[in-house]
């Protein structure tokens, strides 16, 4: 017996080990890079445009770049994402259609984040002659976070009661009616935290928008959603392995912004689930 | 007209719904079209066998085979590295920290999830490489060790997360019934919980490795995209990720190139669908039942 709650004390011990493994170092990186990105984060290094072939001046154009294709690309899944999940939670039945839509899901958020870039670079800049343009890495990206962002949509539309639609159902309104005005607003907050989580993903993601927008070196904004952008992640890999003798000052800055950006969504996610998930009725 | 009205939303609502399998289908067809153009010029045998890769050169020499192993290289690295600690860091969650501490780890564990790919490269160059220069006396710490030391810190949020969801999923009877047969709590998660878990957790496992196999930006960073075949752990290599990822803004549209970048492409489609697939059956195993 003893010998028994010997073993187990090493044990618990190896699995506390493993665990700091992971945990330290998550922590540790997070604090070197706020340490040594503080420093270079001022008005001017946000606001203003980049200069010198990007070893001085801002990221602001980059900034921009970032937020326009995310906007984009969440629009375009949100879209059909939501429609979507509508479809397998509402609409349905258990047959073949429905196994190769969940299977065609489950592969889509399984491809790897390069072959997006490919596939975008292919059909949308080529193509179909968008060129490298803020639209098709907006098209690249939304197709990236799509698989999710019906997971996330369709968890939230099979949470709302039964009993709801009956109740409408039996009060004569159609089932478009019922899904309009009855489930898709108690789904509401579900759909929004998954899409926000997703907002958060594409803002980092660097390899779907290489070859479908990113501009190297571009001092300034984009005048249409035809027009090349800077994009923060890329805009990071560009001045750490691609131009030399940047300041390490401003890499680290540019990485602290990336970080502050993801991290504030993924934040307004968490708040937003749990202040719904308080005001739940049933 | 509402009948009308009902009947465009539904057939609208069923497109979209069908939009998932559309879109699979349109990325293998554009990688099939383009990627098979390149085996009017080169043998499929020869591609994938072939030890050159100098596409720049003419002729281009388009042999990936040093890629190839540059990929399993760091895949096999991560794996020794992200499993054992992954699967443990699970248990540890799952079943031995106190909650308030169990809160905090899965909220570090989310972080890192977070954290995106090109800031994790952007550490892994200015902090790991330098320390294993220096520890093993090298001419540059850009190798695949590194390599494979990022890479499985970036699939620990996939193992973790989905080993813990099946380890919570082990009836509790299963547990109670072994402490009232008078083993410890150790006995029970290795003779009863870690088995009665084991389908979800290996798929945890192979989600983790296709994480690592299609990771692009932080390992195209890290290895010192070098694209001959490696002797060890040691050396610069380069994956076929970073390939595409580094090479297709220079290669001209048409080209053998681009050909073979997409048919590079197509070999991890086709290795990332089938992982997806295994891990999905026996994540539903139970369902089907």
């Amino acid at each position: 017996m003893k010998n028994s709650k010997t073993t187990q004390k090493i044990a618990f011990f190896f699995l506390l080990l493993a665990t700091l493994l992971i945990i330290l170092p998550v922590g540790l990186i997070v604090v070197i890079i706020v340490v040594k990105g503080l420093p270079a984060i001022s008005w001017s290094f946000i606001f203003d445009m980049p200069k010198d072939g990007m070893r001085a001046g801002g990221i602001w154009p980059a900034i921009v770049g970032t937020i326009c294709l995310v906007a984009g690309a969440v629009l375009f899944a949100l879209l059909i994402g939501v429609m979507a999940a509508i479809y397998l939670s509402e609409y349905a039945r258990d047959n073949l259609l429905t196994r190769i839509i969940k299977l065609a899901i489950v592969n889509l958020s399984g491809v790897p984040s390069v072959i997006f870039g490919l596939f975008g670079l292919s059909l949308f800049v080529v193509f179909l002659k968008f060129g490298s343009s803020i639209i098709a890495g907006s098209l690249t990206l939304g197709i990236m976070v799509l698989p999710i962002i019906i997971a996330a949509s369709r968890v939230a539309l099979e949470s709302v009661p039964h009993s709801f639609r009956e109740v409408s159902l039996s009060l004569g309104a159609s089932k478009w009616q019922t899904i309009r005005h009855i489930v898709l607003p108690n789904a509401i907050p579900g759909i929004m935290t998954g899409t926000i989580l997703e907002i958060g993903r594409a803002a980092g993601e660097t390899a779907p928008i290489l070859f479908t927008v990113a501009a190297f070196y571009l001092p300034h904004l984009p005048g249409s959603i035809f027009d090349q952008a800077m994009a923060l992640p890329y805009h990071l890999y560009v001045i750490s392995t691609q131009v030399p003798n940047v300041d390490e000052k401003i890499r680290y800055g540019t990485a602290l912004v990336l970080l502050i950006l993801v991290l504030f969504v993924n934040l307004v996610a968490i708040i937003v689930r749990s202040k719904f998930r308080k005001k739940k009725k049933w | 007209m509402r009948k009308i009205k009902e009947f465009i939303i539904e057939k609208l609502i069923l497109l979209c719904g069908v939009a998932s399998i559309i879109f699979v289908v349109l990325i293998l067809l554009f990688l099939l079209n383009e990627g098979l153009s390149l085996f009017k010029d080169i043998g499929p045998y020869e591609f994938v066998s072939g030890k050159k890769w100098y596409p720049i050169s003419e002729p281009p020499q388009l042999g990936i085979l040093p890629l190839i192993c540059g990929s399993l290289l760091v895949t096999l690295g991560a794996a020794i590295i992200s499993i054992p600690i992954g699967v443990a860091c699970a248990v540890y969650i799952a079943e031995v920290a106190p909650s308030w501490i169990k809160d905090i780890l899965k909220a570090g564990i989310e972080l890192l999830a977070a954290i995106p790919s090109v800031v994790l490269g952007f550490i892994g160059m200015v902090t790991l490489s330098p320390l294993i220069k220096s520890v093993f006396n090298l001419p540059t710490g850009l190798t695949a060790l590194s390599g494979s030391i990022m890479l499985a810190f970036m699939a620990m949020p996939t193992i973790v997360s989905i080993a813990e969801d099946a380890l919570y999923a082990v009836p509790k009877s299963y547990k109670e019934g072994a402490f009232a047969l008078g083993a410890t709590h150790w006995q029970t998660i290795w003779r009863v919980i870690l088995p009665a878990a084991s389908p979800g957790i290996l798929a945890a496992v192979m989600l983790g490795i296709g994480r690592v196999i299609g990771e692009t930006m932080a390992v195209m960073m890290i290895t010192g995209n070098a694209a001959k075949i490696p002797d060890g752990f040691l050396q610069p290599v380069r994956t076929l990720t970073a390939t595409i990822a580094a090479e297709m803004g220079e290669a001209v549209v048409g080209s053998e190139h681009y050909f073979a970048l997409f048919a590079i492409g197509l070999i991890l489609f086709i290795i990332s669908f089938i992982i997806n697939l295994t891990a999905d059956l026996f994540l539903h195993r139970k369902e089907r039942r």
